[in-house]
């Protein structure tokens, strides 16, 4: 007997729920940032605790200069199948880019400024990565204000303690 | 008037029947979500949700809930702690909200 997919209201609940989740974004991308942003605000919207932990490229989410430029990697990119030769063409990743961000606003999903700003206000904490802003040369002004630190790896541990951590 | 013990839920509590509810529910929902009592501006998001959902047949997004309800983000969380869109939804007597945002 095969079990049922169950979904919505009806969907089996854990005996353990998770309290707490601590997201690690490392990528720069549009479609590298999305999926932690929409685990962020999905946890709050649950009632679960969210921390959001941006390293490397992902720094690019919560970069005042930055966060509004976020685009799709047309190259290197075999979701979306498109010839590599294709995707490096000028103005390809604007193309994309503004293409799934009609598609995305269709849903209510909102750009990523927006997004970061939501997940803030609904209390999620967001941290950048000292080791990082240290390699890219970065200072605190340069993080949009949402921002509550810029922390080690070991404080992230520890921050996380008793939580789930998720790496995208 | 119906009582909390009378009507039809799911299994996460939300009402089987949207026709099934009232205020006085609403309020047996909101205690047993840890919300002793409705003020005013829970009221709003609860009434928004609602007249939301008989429009439209789905509740609405959390971005739409704080654009629109009249509440923002950062409050919707303070009036509903452990999920404003799920536990209004709740409370308002319509079903889980469906979408991923």
């Amino acid at each position: 007997m095969t079990t049922p997919f169950l979904h919505g209201a009806h969907a089996a609940v854990a005996d353990t729920p998770i309290t707490k989740v601590s997201i690690i974004v490392s990528k720069g991308s549009l479609e590298g940032i999305y999926p932690a942003l929409i685990l962020a605000n999905g946890a709050r919207m649950e009632g679960i605790e969210a921390n959001v932990f941006f390293t490397f490229f992902g720094m690019d989410a919560i970069n005042k200069a930055r966060h509004d430029h976020i685009k799709v990697a047309t190259v290197g990119n075999p979701g979306l199948h498109l010839a590599t030769w294709l995707g490096g063409f000028p103005g390809m990743s604007s193309l994309v880019t503004a293409q799934m961000s009609k598609s995305m606003e269709k849903l209510d999903i909102p750009p990523i400024p927006e997004f970061i700003e939501m997940i803030a206000d609904s209390g999620a904490k967001l941290y950048a990565c000292k080791a990082s802003v240290e390699m890219f040369d970065l200072e605190r002004k340069d993080f949009i204000d949402q921002v509550d630190s810029i922390i080690t790896v070991g404080d992230f541990y520890q921050m996380a303690g008793g939580g789930q951590i998720i790496f995208t | 008037m119906p009582v909390l013990t009378a009507v039809a839920r799911t299994p996460e509590g939300f009402l089987e029947n949207v026709g099934d509810w009232d205020k006085e529910l609403a309020l047996e929902l909101a205690v047993e979500s840890g919300i002793p009592t409705l003020t005013d501006r829970h009221w709003l998001v609860v009434d928004y949700m609602r007249t939301t959902f008989l429009a439209k047949g789905d509740g609405p997004t959390i971005r739409t809930l704080g654009k629109e309800s009249g509440v923002a983000i950062k409050e919707l969380y303070l009036l509903f702690p452990k999920g404003p869109a799920k536990l209004a939804a709740k409370i308002a007597g319509i079903p889980k909200p469906h979408g991923c945002i």
